[in-house]
């Protein structure tokens, strides 16, 4: 377990402010693929995230398959990507040139730009929050997000379905079959078993007044202030500062393009 | 706080030719019922397992759709209204404690019902708090849900079904799969419930003993779904004894018929031995450990212990199920027959004619799409012959009183149909050594008497039973040896 690393002004920002930050900062860094606007990106978001508190422990703990996944992209853009200029080795369909070399160095910071806040932000968010905030803020159907959220509620007991189900396999004389028959009948099990339990749970749910047409109130209110309006120009400032770079640069290469 | 207690006004329920069938179903599941329970009346609804009384309740609590779920016959009414016009009136707790936990935070599962009925926020967080208290639940409002046991969280939607005030508290076998502790405090809290609030009260339960001293009527429901008798409780427990008797219900002080245990002799071989065992379901926690135990040949042993002692656990490491974390399982020569004597090490098909595991839920056990495909499934496994597996499983079918069910899918049984199917698919390919983990949860009078009969059969034909149990009436019959998890027993005996 990692221990929840409190963060400045980002723990004091609504989840449905924080996804709509995410949303911000990272939709414009997907419209150019230049090594430029994502590095500003990358750069002013490391600062501002270990302003906030985020050390480079929980960085790693937090982000590493993002740490992980951003140069094995770049690797393969490094060995497959469009060949341009200079060629320095080949093998078979693999080429590193100048144009896969650039291509690499600005898909590997891409990935970093894009999946890093995405996965900071989202750092402490509690689920039940999210529900709130999503049903009171972003006025989604209560029915479908508390429906969302309880049922997200059963995944764990699937899982000791699955440990369960496992192991009388085991015991009904069937465990010594192959892995990918035992698999999909266990998957298939599964199914039934979840859909008991979803019903279950529905009738729980309306047996305490759930699904009418009486409008509800909410326990906890989900609230929006002046850290919500910060976070969100922060990530357009970020986003529009990259995009200005690269322009100015003239590294900025749209995706359509 | 005052304002809650002000708005529980005990409701009154009237039922007039009454009836509902399921959708899909020839028969009605209930038929014309004429009841009326005045406000603050305390009833006790008994009768067999199909009879419709869990089919009341829900419809009490407004909680049947509509068309597309059923036919609604005549007319059921809470103070004069259609329930679904008037949800929160009454509340439902139901059997299964798993299913009901809706959200993360027992405070916020708690307000849950509130928010439903459009209380506003500063009354709910007082409500929620209330009926904590009232519950015995003495936990922080932001304590994990997942966290608690059976009996807490029956608990915990007992107290969400009370923040909401209702008129009327129904409870559809609310104890059913709780241990003794368990259906104590539950019975504990529903009681200081009913002395503060007067609400009106109906509780379906095969356990008459547990609600007996608390309800003021006793309503019995024959097995065609119609209504038999009704009454002052000590009055019709005694006039319908037989017919109770005969749905399965546990009337108090009969005891069911049945051979009590016998002591184990001395010189009794071994069939399978825990030397030194640590025990736990993941390598890197252990629940208990130096635990020393032996199964003595055609003699039944029951394992008790209070909740979370470990008691599963250990059946399913001494079943081959899970490794010993430490010290080590050993299977009498007889019992491993060539094999190596460490039941983990052995294949799943060599387990199967050694060593069978019947599981608390029988739902996890199903792989098959009929009873009769289900009882094949350790015949095929062995590899036996089609003569052989049409007679064992014609046999086991025969002997489980399952036959009429033969085609019926495993799902669709009832709870005891399923628990029995289960004992009969470890049974068909004749182990030596049975285990069962909580084999009575749930059953009524009848499938626990056959049930029992059925174990003690088997272990008079040479079978060795150890069995997890909570059940005092299950230990008298079947307790030829008894251990004690909760006490140091187990400690002591590898010590000495």
């Amino acid at each position: 377990m990692i221990a929840t690393q409190r963060l400045h002004l980002v723990d004091r920002v609504n989840p449905v402010s924080r996804l709509a930050a995410a949303m911000l900062l990272t939709t414009p860094l997907l419209l150019t693929v230049d090594w430029v606007s994502a590095a500003v990106a990358l750069g002013v978001q490391l600062v501002l995230f270990a302003m906030a508190g985020v050390t480079p422990r929980v960085l790693i703990a937090r982000g590493w398959p993002i740490l992980i996944a951003a140069p094995i992209a770049g690797l393969s853009m490094l060995l497959y990507g469009q060949p341009e200029g200079t060629e320095y080795w080949s093998f078979w369909l693999a080429r590193i040139t100048d144009g896969s070399i650039e291509l690499a160095v600005a898909v590997t910071v891409r990935v970093l730009a894009i999946g890093l806040p995405a996965v900071l932000l989202f750092m402490n968010v509690d689920p039940t929050e999210l529900a709130d905030g999503l049903a009171q803020i972003a006025k989604l159907p209560s029915r479908f997000v508390l429906g969302a959220l309880a049922g997200a509620r059963l995944v764990g007991l699937f899982m000791e379905d699955w440990r369960a189900m496992a192991l009388s396999r085991r015991a009904r004389g069937i465990g010594d079959h192959g892995v990918v028959r035992r698999f999909a009948t266990m998957a298939f099990a599964l199914l039934v078993l979840a859909i008991r339990r979803g019903s279950k749970l529905a009738t729980a749910m309306e047996a305490r007044g759930f699904g009418s047409d009486h409008p509800r109130t909410w326990a906890r209110e989900s609230r929006v202030g002046w850290p919500d309006a910060l976070l969100l120009c922060i990530a357009v400032a970020i986003a529009v500062l990259a995009i200005s770079c690269a322009v100015w640069a003239g590294t900025f290469h749209a995706v359509w393009a | 706080m005052g304002r809650v207690s002000e708005t529980t006004r005990p409701a009154r329920v009237e039922a007039r030719g009454w009836g509902w069938r399921h959708a899909g179903r020839k028969r009605t599941a209930l038929d014309r019922i004429d009841l009326v329970v005045s406000p603050g009346e305390r009833v006790l609804l008994l009768g067999p397992s199909g009879s419709g009384k869990s089919t009341l309740l829900h419809a009490l609590a407004g909680v049947h759709g509509g068309a597309e779920e059923g036919e609604e016959f005549g007319s059921l009414l809470i103070d004069g209204e259609w329930p679904g016009a008037v949800r929160g009136r009454a509340s439902l707790v139901l059997q299964d404690p798993d299913s009901q936990v809706i959200l993360a935070r027992v405070g916020d599962d708690v307000a849950f019902g509130c928010e439903n009925l459009g209380i506003p926020r500063d009354e709910i967080w007082p409500r929620a708090r209330r009926a904590l208290d009232e519950v015995g639940l003495d936990l922080p409002l932001d304590h994990s849900t997942s966290a608690l046991s059976g009996g807490q969280k029956q608990r915990l939607a007992l107290a969400g079904a009370l923040a909401m005030g209702p008129g009327l508290l129904l409870l559809d076998e609310p104890t059913a799969n709780l241990d003794p502790a368990g259906v104590h405090e539950v019975r504990q809290a529903v009681a200081r419930t009913l002395d503060r609030t007067g609400a009106t009260f109906v509780v379906v339960e095969h356990r008459v003993d547990v609600w007996i001293d608390l309800v003021t009527r006793v309503v019995v429901l024959g097995r065609d779904g119609r209504l038999i008798a009704d009454g002052e409780p000590q009055e019709v427990i005694s006039t319908q004894r037989d017919t109770l008797l005969a749905a399965g219900v546990w009337v108090p002080g009969v005891p069911p018929a049945v051979s009590a245990a016998r002591p184990v002799p001395a010189a009794s071989v071994v069939d399978l031995e825990g030397i030194g065992l640590a025990i736990g379901r993941r390598s890197d926690a252990v629940v208990r450990s130096d635990l020393s135990l032996a199964l003595p040949r055609a003699a039944s042993t029951v394992l008790t212990g209070p909740n979370g002692a470990g008691k599963s656990t250990l059946a399913l490491t001494m079943g081959g199920l899970l490794p010993p974390l430490g010290g080590r399982v050993r299977a009498s020569e007889a019992l491993a027959r060539g094999l190596k004597t460490d039941p983990i090490r052995w294949r799943s098909r060599e387990l199967l004619s050694r060593i069978g595991t019947v599981f608390q839920e029988p739902e996890h056990q199903f792989v098959a799409s009929t009873v009769h495909r289900e009882l094949e499934v350790a015949p095929r496994a062995l590899g036996l012959d089609a003569a052989t597996t049409a007679r064992r499983t014609r046999e086991v079918l025969e002997r489980l009183g399952l036959d009429r069910l033969a085609e019926a899918n495993p799902f669709t049984l009832s709870g005891g149909e399923q628990r029995r199917l289960t004992v009969g698919c470890a049974l068909v390919s004749q182990p030596g050594v049975v285990i069962l983990d909580e084999p009575t949860f749930g059953q009524d009078r009848l499938t626990w008497i056959e049930l029992v009969t059925l174990l003690r059969g088997l272990v008079d034909e040479g079978t060795t039973l150890l069995s997890v149990s909570h059940d005092a009436a299950y230990l008298d019959a079947l307790g030829d040896q008894h251990l004690d998890l909760g006490s140091d027993a187990l400690r002591m005996e590898a010590a000495a």
